[in-house]
């Protein structure tokens, strides 16, 4: 597969593309992570939901 | 009736929860495949008579340029949900879409730069297309920075709902400005009256590229939805947290105070 003179435009297309599709995949799966250890550690401190189910759990 | 009842069904977000929990495994391995597969024929596409092997850029341009108009589409029916509606995950669902959306508006103005450097000439030009899709960039930019602004997300969610449905004007306006104006940028190819100008052999990989994307979209938005709920546990058990501080801060120096009232009368 030859990608011509232009070579460089395509490949920088394409880093560029699964570099920001990855760096959207790695915050949200951090965010949520955040999310959760903060749930817990304010469960943790005494604090729960008024049904009593756990906030972290998500099932 | 039925839309009506699953509609309803969602509005509890523990319900969301556990759903998304479910499909989101699924969803994201379908996504994968796709992109494989999308990718694998965009690689193998022949070159064009005119562009060369530059039209594999098209394969990641085009599906990235129609997320960033679907995706503000889908903030705008999630802004009538919490205006008309009040769907309680209505402003959830936009909160989340906003960064995904502006990171594929970000997407689809650079590998269009990218594309027409070698093509046009320019990597910039402000034409009605490309000055349209930057205004569009700015308005997620934007509606991202009032969420942030507006520490209550009810009150954010309505003043956002309504920036995203006045936004939503710029969405024709992208979509016919290379039929209304004289651009740079080619008139549409794939979604026209009388059918695709485009050969089977560029149209299959970016019909595959582009519900490949859209998958990921779905997969994304929900995922960051799953987030967004979270994050409101958090903020709705930290103000519990905080009026019990209060209350036993109160509780107990209003038990100093009669303490020290006692000790007043005591001596």
């Amino acid at each position: 597969m030859s990608l011509g003179p232009y070579a460089s435009f395509i490949v920088m297309s394409y880093v560029l593309v699964a570099a920001v599709v990855l760096l959207l995949i790695v915050w949200i799966i951090a965010d949520y992570r955040r999310q959760q250890a903060r749930l817990k550690e304010i469960e943790a401190s005494g604090v729960t939901r008024r049904s009593g189910r756990s906030a972290a759990d998500i099932r | 009736m039925k839309l009506t009842e699953t509609l309803t069904d969602l509005a509890n977000p523990t319900r969301f929860l556990a759903l998304t929990a479910r499909i989101l495994p699924w969803l994201a391995g379908l996504t994968a495949i796709l992109l494989a597969i999308g990718l694998y024929q965009s690689a193998m596409a022949p070159d064009d008579y005119q562009q060369g092997a530059t039209v594999k850029i098209m394969f990641i341009h085009v599906p990235n340029a129609w997320l960033a108009m679907f995706v503000w589409g889908v903030m705008s029916v999630a802004a009538l949900g919490t205006l008309v509606w009040r769907h309680p995950l209505a402003d959830v669902a936009a909160k989340a879409a906003a960064p995904i959306g502006a990171a594929f508006t970000f997407l689809a103005l650079v590998t269009g730069s990218l594309w027409g450097r070698p093509m046009w000439g320019t990597y910039w030009e402000w034409d009605a297309r490309l000055t349209s899709v930057l205004i569009l960039f700015l308005m997620y930019l934007g509606l991202m920075a009032l969420w942030r602004a507006v520490e209550d997300p009810s009150r954010a969610a309505r003043a956002a709902a309504v920036l995203t449905l006045v936004g939503a004007i710029n969405i024709p306006i992208i979509k016919f400005s290379v039929d209304w104006w004289n651009t740079l940028h080619q008139p549409a190819s794939v979604f026209r009256a009388g059918g695709p100008t485009l050969d089977k052999a560029f149209l299959w990989p970016l019909l595959v590229m582009a519900i490949a994307f859209s998958l990921l979209f779905i997969t994304l938005h929900l995922a960051a939805m799953r987030n967004e709920i979270l994050r409101r546990r958090v903020r709705s058990l930290q103000m519990m947290q905080a009026s019990r501080v209060t209350f036993t801060n109160e509780a107990s120096s209003g038990s100093g105070a009669g303490n020290a009232s006692n000790e007043i009368g005591a001596a």
